[in-house]
């Protein structure tokens, strides 16, 4: 059946319509307003008075019975979607949801879900009439209130509802219809409150629902469970054999067997896609029987794709497709199944040729990420030509877009190559708006691939020559510092870039590169009488006055270097620099430049000038900054080529152990005269102190530490964290997590900064934490969610960083430490982080200073048994004073000076709060140096504070010490006696001041 | 889903259902921008767009563009029959559907909006399911009032 909307579009059909259904003066106004634009103030007015009028009608002194209620409602509707705003009617939209008129209460409803902003006052009174509909047990009451639930979705109607409606839902009695309501209903709200919706008994027989009769109810029901099972993937995985026994009836049965649930001769494709989805919450299925049918049903898909359409409606290879490349996705997804993954492929294949637009766009896109599949990567590369084609050919910037990023994925040694030259030729007529995109994508590949530098020289200067305007600081800094550090390129990087100069115009990018190039390496050149010294320098300055003001401060740093290199130059050269152009230029750094660099080739010697305009030393090994700028930029295309980078990189720049010499380097040269003189010091962060992948982060975390530990740690918490409070928490390819905290008193704020390293965004980006055992009494957190976005945006794009708030206060003290866990999905994989928030108690220490007597005196006062813990240690680090003490001021305490009457011992004081008690702790710690010397006997590694855990009055209390001793605290010391005496004192509104010790 | 936009050639917007909460000036910003976007494209483009971190599926009816904002995970082609399904019912339900219809009378187009769609997913896809819940709801509407012509008739 063809829409009405397909029928040719044209003002006359409009007009016949109008005539069957609406009045003279309708079609006049909406003629008026809609195709001429000519009286907008007509209708603006005609608005306004309506709209006074229906205010009047409101305010008046008459009681509007329900009918006209509504009606003025519907036109208060109808106007604000003309495009009006509208600011009163809400209250009598709530009234007439208590009507028990169907159309009243209809209408009531839908002004709510268009118009309410969960306001809170109003809210309560929709939440009373919401409340009535759901228990008048008449079903399409019922729907119209999920309806409005589903719609309004606020959080006080998931307060107020999000019990009732899985009541609603699972009930025996409730009607298909209204299920199908409830199911939705309660995904929306558990999508916007999670934690208002509780799970229990209800959610095994949510799943299944996937078994209902109604073809409806599971359509319904199983977005819900798809929600529900990417969040608690255990708690639901017995959806996954209903899912593919489901699946398996929908794939096989004929196509006139599900009525009307077939849709253009493909049965269920709605369902189908959704059970695909659901299938890629989950890994493959253990279940061999399982997995088969599942296999089965795959395999059945892509036979599908093969056989000759039922109909040559769009309707009907659209509704195929979408279900061949949801199977596609969770094939992709499983990659375990290298058959599957190289027909998916040769699918895909054929849709690159497809004449639907929409299918080759698919078909790219997908391709892209089974391009990263280790079973389909060759598979994909043999589609290049199509690919290339498609850069060539496609009329929509869209799909050469996808067509670029695929070729990007699909890039590797063996075709780099012909795709930088397509890619290259491409840039000439390339779309402005992703050109800048495609010149890092082109660097990034030449440089990844180069196995010989020429082709790479050549690449960049060809990307400058082409697109200059979109190269970007970070392209030409790379080039440079690559041919410093490659010797073997230097000259032929002369060679060229001094012809490329040689165009009348050229990029001021190639005028950067060319002054940068020539002035380290002219000389290797020189030798030819075509590009002499002098023909160098002529050629450079014949560019300067059309540049800006950094480029030229670039080309007088050349310059100087010329008079270095070629002393021939010098008298020439200087000329210049005295010139008034120069030497009085309104440009402060120009003028500086030209001065300095005048006097010093005036007087200095020449060693003093060699030593001063020596070559630039090596730049250290780091990460291609046009990486960390593609990633910002996001690529989806960057998928593959990013996890390998690591071993890449370090070929193309000379190997790591050389990277670190020329660190060294670069920090020994003194004031490094030779880097500012380049004027580079825009360009630090090129040469910086190699950031890695996490640059993002580093400046957060300026003592992020030079081993960030890898994974979970053992004990309470990770230890690097006990006596610190920021830096790097966990880091793997993916993903860094970076940790910033502050306590005061008994509350504590942490920072997470999850950031991405990749260039590919991930989804389904969930964080929770929770505390294990009776550690939920000890701690309190509230945990808002990750800010960067309101709502919480499940999504991590490439590079980019969120930030996640968590506060804490301490109830009592404690040993475990909350864990955080972390999900999400990176490629269709789902990733899964458990990790142990460093959180321990002496982070609630408040350091407190006091005299020596009063210390002493303290600590005779505290010479219980149960009061005293005890540690000796010997830790592998010989004793470094300023770092024993460096541990014991990050532990919390006050470290008291001239206190202890031996000056190797060290003493400190603290208080640690928590909510109900203070402790007072009295540190004590004794290296023992002769130990070195005499190794103490067995027990000096043993707890000597277990017998305190067994007396102590209050377990708890005893946990403090351990904690505090524990040999993360202090690690780096010979010999350590570490004593700790504590008192509690209880807080109690009854008895202030009174301190109690046990 | 997050949302779905209807607008007619002209750009202006004819119905608009948000499944996910936005502040005013926010739909509103997003409508223009969306509008000018899809409107700029070409007869023969393809139908799926990106946009900020959603896709964008959209397909013209005659004067109408129907617009669908999708996450990351969905399925594009599934969207864009959707699309053609809520097309199907409006013209079912009013009898060769066009522009008006939906601008007179869009309360209808909206319940038959919500009885196919809900929170952004598809809650019933069989047409004849739908269609029967519009029309149990309009024979309640007949049976317990006199005024039977559409309420829109009284507008303006």
């Amino acid at each position: 059946s063809r829409a009405g909307f397909t029928g040719p579009e044209n003002l006359s059909r409009v007009n016949l319509v109008l005539v069957k259904h609406y009045s003279q003066t309708l079609y006049t106004l909406y003629i008026r307003s809609v195709y001429h634009n000519l009286s907008k103030e007509a209708e603006i007015k005609r608005i306004n008075k309506e709209l006074a009028n229906i205010r009047s009608k409101f305010k008046g002194d008459k009681a509007l019975d329900g009918y006209s209620k509504k009606k003025y409602v519907c036109k208060l509707l109808f106007i604000f979607l003309l495009g009006h705003d509208i600011d009163f009617g809400h209250m009598e939209a709530v009234n007439l949801l208590s009507s028990n008129k169907y159309t009243e209460k209809q209408i009531g409803y839908l002004f709510i879900s268009v118009l309410v902003n969960s306001n809170s006052e109003l809210i309560r009174l929709i939440n009373n009439a919401i409340k009535n509909d759901l228990s008048s047990r008449n079903p399409t009451f019922m729907c119209l209130a999920l309806h409005c639930i589903a719609n309004v979705g606020s959080r006080e109607m998931a307060e107020a509802f999000a019990g009732e409606i899985p009541r609603i839902l699972v009930a025996g009695d409730t009607m298909d219809s209204v299920k199908q309501s409830a199911a939705l209903c309660l995904l929306r709200l558990y999508k916007a409150s999670p934690d208002l919706v509780l799970m229990g008994e209800w959610t095994s027989r949510v799943v299944h629902l996937l078994n209902d009769q109604h073809m409806g109810v599971v359509t319904a029901a199983i977005s819900l469970i798809t929600c529900l099972s990417s969040k608690n993937p255990d708690e639901f995985k017995t959806c996954v054999s209903l899912a593919v026994s489901r699946l398996s009836r929908i794939v096989s049965s004929a196509s006139t067997d599900l009525q009307d649930y077939t849709y253009y001769f493909v049965p269920a494709p709605w369902l189908s896609c959704k059970l695909l989805r659901l299938l890629q919450c989950y890994p493959p299925p253990e279940d061999g029987a399982v997995k088969g049918r599942l296999v089965e049903c795959l395999e059945t898909i892509l036979n599908k794709a093969q056989e000759p359409p039922k109909s040559k409606k769009v309707q009907h290879s659209n509704a195929k497709n979408a279900i061949l490349f949801e199977a596609i996705s969770l094939i992709i997804h499983y990659d375990s199944e290298p058959n599957l993954l190289v027909r998916a492929c040769n699918q895909l294949g054929q849709f690159l040729q497809h004449r639907e637009t929409n299918l080759r766009y698919l078909a790219l896109e997908s391709m892209c990420t089974l391009a990263s599949s280790e079973f389909s990567h060759e598979a994909v590369k043999t589609h290049i030509e199509t690919v290339i084609n498609a850069l060539k050919t496609e009329r929509d910037v869209s799909v050469r877009q996808r067509a670029a990023d695929l070729l990007y994925a699909m890039c590797d040694r063996s075709n780099a190559k012909q795709i930088v030259a397509e890619m290259l030729s491409y840039l000439e007529t390339a779309d402005y708006s992703i050109r800048e995109e495609m010149v890092l994508k082109v660097a990034i590949l030449a440089e990844k691939y180069a196995v010989d530098y020429s082709w790479y020289v050549d690449t960049i200067l060809n990307l400058i020559r082409i697109a200059g305007d979109y190269v970007s600081e970070e392209v030409w800094y790379r080039v440079i510092q690559i041919v410093i550090n490659r010797d073997d390129v230097q000259g032929y990087a002369a060679k060229t870039v001094f012809e490329a100069l040689q165009a009348p115009a050229c990029h001021e990018n190639m005028v950067k590169v060319g002054g940068y190039i020539l002035g380290e390496f002219g000389n290797l050149i020189a030798g030819d009488p075509r590009s002499s010294p002098l023909v160098q320098f002529n050629l450079l300055h014949s560019k300067f006055h059309l540049c800006s003001v950094p480029t030229r401060a670039l080309l007088l740093s050349a310059y100087i270097k010329f008079i270095n290199l070629f002393p021939e130059t010098k008298a020439t050269i200087q000329e210049v620099l005295r010139s008034d152009s120069q030497i009085r230029n309104s440009d402060v750094e120009l003028q500086q430049r030209a001065v300095e660099y005048l006097k010093l080739s005036s007087i200095a010697s020449t060693d003093v000038l060699a030593t001063v305009l020596e070559e630039m030393p090596p730049f250290p090994e780091r990460e291609s900054s046009i990486l960390a700028k593609l990633k910002k930029k996001k690529g989806p295309g960057a998928v593959s080529v990013e996890l390998e980078d690591g071993k890449e990189r370090g070929e193309l720049n000379g190997g790591a152990d050389r990277g670190g010499e020329a660190a060294i380097a670069a920090s020994n040269s003194t004031p490094s005269p030779s880097s500012d003189l380049l004027g580079l010091r825009s360009a630090a962060p090129v040469g910086g102190p190699a950031p890695s992948a996490g640059s993002l982060l580093v400046d957060v975390f300026s003592e992020a530490g030079s081993a960030p530990p890898s994974a979970a740690s053992e004990d309470p918490a990770p230890p690097l964290f006990v006596c610190k409070n920021n830096g790097v928490l966990f880091e793997n390819q993916l993903l860094q997590i970076g940790i910033k905290s502050e306590y005061r008193q008994n509350l504590g704020r942490m920072y997470l900064f999850y950031g991405n390293k990749t260039s590919v965004q991930f989804v389904s980006f969930t964080t929770t934490v929770s505390c294990p055992g009776e550690l939920q009494s000890h701690i309190l957190k509230c945990i808002p969610s990750l800010t960067h976005t309101k709502p919480v945006e499940p999504l991590v794009e490439g590079g980019a960083q969120v930030q996640q708030v968590i506060n804490i206060e301490c109830l009592t003290d404690f040993v475990d430490a909350p864990l955080l866990n972390i999900k999400f999905r990176y490629g269709g994989a789902l990733q899964n982080i458990t990790l142990k928030l460093p959180v321990t108690i002496n982070k609630f220490f408040q350091p407190t200073e006091m005299a020596a007597a009063d210390f002493f005196q303290r600590w005779k006062q505290l010479s219980q048994p149960q009061q005293e813990a005890q540690k000796i240690f010997k830790a592998s680090h010989g004793m470094d004073t300023e770092v024993l003490k460096a541990k014991l001021l990050g532990l919390g305490t006050a470290l008291l000076e001239n206190v202890d009457p031996n000056p190797e011992n060290y003493v400190c004081a603290g208080v640690i709060q928590t909510k109900i008690q203070q402790v007072g702790c009295l540190l004590r710690l004794e290296p023992n140096a002769q130990a070195q010397v005499a190794p103490p006997p067995p027990p000096t590694h043993t707890h000597t504070h277990t017998h305190l855990c067994a007396h102590a009055l209050d377990s708890h209390t005893a946990s403090v010490c351990p904690s505090l001793c524990g040999s993360h605290c202090i690690t780096h010391c010979t010999h350590l006696h570490v004593i700790t005496r504590y008192c509690i004192y209880v807080k109690d509104p009854h008895r202030v001041g009174s301190s109690k010790s046990h | 889903m997050q949302f779905m936009l209807l607008f007619s050639r002209q750009g202006k917007l004819r119905l608009q259902k948000w499944y996910v909460p936005q502040a005013d000036k926010e739909k509103k910003k997003i409508t223009r921008e969306l509008v000018q976007t899809v409107l700029a494209r070409k007869p023969k483009m393809c139908s799926f767009l990106e946009w900020r971190d959603l896709k964008v599926v959209y397909k013209r009816y005659a004067s109408l563009y129907f617009c669908c904002a999708i996450e990351d995970q969905d399925n594009e082609l599934i969207t864009l029959e959707i699309i053609h399904r809520y097309v199907e019912l409006l013209d079912k339900y009013f009898g060769s559907v066009c522009e008006l219809d939906i601008i007179f009378n869009f309360e209808k187009a909206y319940f038959i909006l919500d009885e196919f769609l809900l929170g952004g997913e598809a809650q019933e896809t069989s047409k004849k399911n739908v269609l029967k819940a519009i029309e149990q709801a309009d024979l309640l509407q007949e049976s317990e009032t006199t005024f039977a012509s559409s309420c829109v008739k009284l507008i303006l």
